[in-house]
């Protein structure tokens, strides 16, 4: 796919095939355009060429919220959550949204789904705030809880865009064993984004270089790490 | 087909009020293009310019230039005023919802236009012209105030001066980048929290001239202000908010729709005003010559 | 604190205002129907405000439009207030859907701006289409709906027209209310509030934002505009002015000032700002001196509203624990 902003080209002929049940990453330096290809394959962005395809279907062009029904979930850079309401409510909402639910202006919005919201807290390990308002939450818990969400579209692909953002070591630690385990479970396919090396290379089976737009490596991570071009322009960098 | 020179008389009146118009737009989308507030008091100051004009020639009488020390000094009041509210004020607001913001605008409607009651009454009131511009003369077969040539004249004049402003000066360069980026500003060093106070300042000095300018030619009355702000709010869509030609542009189209409006369908010039603005809103958004907001 | 969560307040107010023609004067009834009329109009703008975080400038225009509907209906068509009330509701909802319609594509300040381009349009409308309208002068004299049926009946013979247009008032009012409650408490509701918080997120959740944002201007919309059918009536004239951009202004200032993150802090608005009015316009004529520095006092002080200032009160007396 390609991709430019008055002139500048942000994703140049980037071609990514992530197969089912697989777990993917994307590396790059900043600025490399991991999150426009990000965008541009949830819909937020339309490509200036080429296509999106999720399972056979094409789905470029669609809206962000169609593509989310066809079984895309999305993770945001900057979390992405709603403040306002309770941990309970974040993950449910993403549940009647997901069951069909919105068309409903009678039934009372409590205990719908209340089952499957507590299954998932309980899985992330927020169950016991499930009561309070996600605004005040850390940052930690807050990227846990914008995963929940995602998570709760029930989704057949998932893409996380550095889920481990401003994370403590611990955290990122728990935060990706569960990623990883929450994958396998469900049969998710994952495509993520990471700066954290330790991360990509400890979950990731393929790994994507970008660097300023154009893919430099791709393999599996020996693959990845071996490769001279990957080792001068970005890890070579930052050392 | 009208008589031409009825047309050229009914153009040159829009282009008239399009001049008054621009001033207080211009101080309009001053402030929404640096604070991205839309400040509904704008009309109120521009009330208030021509109740303190009409009180400064209580006070000088109009003889011998005394009106345009009148009229300074009420623009210079307003912006006085206009400066102390954002100061002691408005600067509160700066971090809260938008809606908190404009809510506080309207009270300031409401506070301030009560207070020109207070003071001044619910009477018309009226300024004399200056000695020297009572008289009109014949221009293509139409009959034109001296005055209104003036405005005329001024009007233009004023814009380039505020434009030369906003292009050469200091000040200017800082409004401009505080409309475009205010964090790199701010992180630049530059007392942004002042820079707003004179945005504020120079945008209530622009409305408070154009009331105390248009005094000698419509009577001040309560009301005025809420008339005028969406009046202001038209041209300022249709130009482009926080554009400075924009406004200039969206002013003197206002001003001949509203004419030619009234002279070729009169039951549909109100009504044609503001579809003008629907349209403008729903084709192009941000106007004219506007950029699109972030 | 929990105890009193539990008093049905809703039964409780109703059967209160209920009461009021039997123990005040006909003043106290007049008053008591503008309330319970501009708590309708409030809650239906917080539908968009406070529950989707849309901010309409132009909400007077459906008010204005439901005015004029039920006036002309009953007065010059002779229809009875069974059809004439709803079609109120039914044609400012079909408005609000060709004005949602391109409303909603725009964000923020240009939404503001184009819902108030809107209402004024409605109000240039309703000012200069003399041969509908009756243009500048209104309609005055809208006939009240005929009450002579249940004057006869038993038990609740013997009171005033006015006083029978007033209950008629709040049984209409406290349906509508209570059908909006239902709707907030909903799942459409809860997705509304998602846009709200983060619309962006709720884009990738499945939420088509831009349809549910016009869904919840429609529904505000129809509803204004029934409360201004009742309103075209109980003012005994339907004038432009309904529909100027003033009208929007005040009932937005009512939603604020009960507060617009609760349910019935709206109607609690209506209820003290027309109530505060009346009492200072009986010793000043500067009444909008006083409301706008009533406003900045709430805006610095109190940005939840009364109804907000009293829940954070609550709060810290209780000591209420979070489920």
């Amino acid at each position: 796919m390609r991709k430019s902003f008055d002139g500048f080209l942000a994703v140049g002929g980037v071609s990514l095939t992530v197969e089912r049940g697989r777990i993917a990453a994307i590396i790059g330096p900043n600025g490399a355009g991991k999150t426009t290809f990000f965008n541009l394959v949830t819909g937020h962005l339309k490509p200036d060429a080429g296509t999106v395809r999720l399972d056979t279907r094409d789905v470029t062009g669609l809206a962000p919220h169609d593509i989310c029904r066809l079984g895309m979930g999305r993770s945001f850079q900057r979390t992405n959550i709603f403040p306002r309401l309770t941990v309970y409510e974040n993950v449910q909402a993403a549940f009647l949204s997901h069951r069909g639910r919105g068309h409903d202006l009678w039934s009372r919005v409590e205990r719908l789904y209340r089952e499957e919201t507590e299954a998932l807290l309980t899985s992330l390990g927020l169950r016991e705030r499930a009561g309070e308002t996600s605004g005040f939450l850390s940052h930690g818990a807050q990227k846990q809880l914008e995963l929940g969400i995602a998570l709760a579209s029930e989704p057949s692909l998932l893409l996380l865009d550095e889920p481990t953002a401003g994370m403590s070591a611990t955290e990122t630690r728990e935060t990706i064993r569960l990623v990883e385990h929450i994958a396998r479970e469900r049969g998710l396919t994952l495509l993520f984004t990471e700066h954290d090396m330790e991360v990509v290379f400890s979950i990731a089976e393929r790994i994507t270089v970008l660097h300023q737009g154009r893919v430099i490596a791709e393999g599996t991570p020996a693959e990845v790490r071996a490769d001279a071009e990957v080792r001068r322009v970005y890890l070579g960098e930052r050392r | 087909m009208p008589d031409p020179s009825f047309v050229f008389a009914q153009s040159l009146s829009g282009l008239t009020a399009a001049m008054f118009l621009f001033l207080i737009a211009s101080g309009l989308s001053l402030i929404f293009g640096v604070l991205r507030v839309l400040n509904f008091a704008h009309g109120t100051f521009y009330m208030l310019g021509a109740y303190s004009c009409f009180q400064f020639v209580q006070w000088l009488g109009v003889g011998g230039g005394r009106f345009w020390v009148a009229a300074l000094a009420a623009a210079a009041t307003v912006a006085l005023l206009g400066g102390l509210v954002e100061r002691l004020l408005f600067r509160h607001l700066y971090g809260k919802e938008e809606l908190y913001q404009l809510l506080f605008t309207y009270a300031l409607v409401l506070i301030l236009s009560d207070g020109a009651k207070m003071i001044w009454g619910t009477q018309q009131k009226s300024v004399s012209r200056p000695p020297g511009l009572t008289g009109a003369s014949s221009l293509f077969g139409a009959i034109i105030p001296h005055y209104n040539l003036l405005i005329l004249l001024l009007g233009p004049a004023i814009a380039l001066a505020f434009w030369f402003v906003l292009q050469r000066t200091r000040v200017g360069r800082f409004i401009r980048a505080a409309a475009l980026d205010r964090e790199t500003l701010g992180a630049l060093g530059v007392n942004v929290d002042a820079l707003y106070t004179w945005v504020f300042v120079i945008a209530s000095f622009l409305g408070g001239l154009g009331g105390a300018l248009i005094s000698p030619m419509r009577a001040t009355v309560p009301g005025m202000d809420t008339e005028v702000i969406v009046e202001a709010f038209v041209v300022v869509v249709i130009g482009g908010l926080g554009s400075f030609w924009g406004t200039f542009l969206g002013a003197v189209i206002y001003g001949q729709v509203l004419s030619f409006g009234i002279l070729f369908f009169p039951r549909f010039s109100i009504f044609a005003v503001f579809a003008l603005m629907a349209g403008v809103l729903i084709i192009r958004p941000w106007g004219l010559l506007g950029r699109p907001l972030k | 604190m929990a105890l009193l969560a539990r008093v049905p307040w809703g039964p409780l107010v109703l059967a209160a205002a209920f009461c009021v023609p039997a123990v005040g004067s006909r003043f106290y009834t007049f008053l008591a129907n503008d309330i319970v009329i501009w708590a309708l109009f409030a809650t239906s703008l917080n539908l968009l405000v406070g529950v989707t975080g849309l901010v309409s400038f132009g909400h007077a225009a459906y008010f204005g439009i439901g005015a004029y509907t039920t006036g002309l209906l009953m007065k010059k068509l002779g229809l009875p207030f069974l059809l004439a009330f709803p079609a109120a509701g039914v044609l400012a909802g079909a408005l609000a859907l060709v004005f949602g319609f391109f409303c909603v594509r725009l964000t923020r300040i240009y939404f503001a701006m184009l819902t108030l381009a809107f209402a004024q349009i409605v109000w240039a409308i309703c000012f200069k289409w003399n041969e509908v309208t009756g243009g500048e002068q209104g309609m005055p004299e809208i006939p009240y709906p005929s009450f002579d049926w249940v004057a006869a009946l038993p038990l609740v013979g013997g009171w005033r027209t006015a006083e029978y247009f007033y209950f008629l008032t709040l049984l209409m009012v406290a349906l509508c209310l209570w059908l909006l409650r239902r709707i907030v408490g909903s799942p459409f509701g809860r997705m509304l509030t998602t846009i709200r918080e983060n619309a962006e997120r709720a884009e990738f959740i499945g939420v088509n934002v831009r349809r549910y944002e016009l869904a919840a201007f429609v529904l505000a919309g129809a509803f204004a505009g029934l409360a201004g059918g009742l309103f075209g009536i109980f003012n005994r004239g339907v004038f432009p002015d309904f529909a100027y951009w003033t009208k929007s202004s005040e009932v937005l200032i009512m939603t604020l000032l009960g507060g617009m993150g609760t349910f019935y802090g709206p109607a609690i608005g209506a209820l003290v700002l027309i109530v505060l009015n009346q009492q200072i316009t009986s010793y000043t004529e500067y009444w909008p001196f006083v409301l706008g520095v009533i406003l900045v006092v709430l805006l610095f002080v109190f940005p939840g509203g009364l109804a907000g200032a009293a829940q954070a009160a609550a709060r810290r007396l209780g000591g209420v624990r979070r489920a």
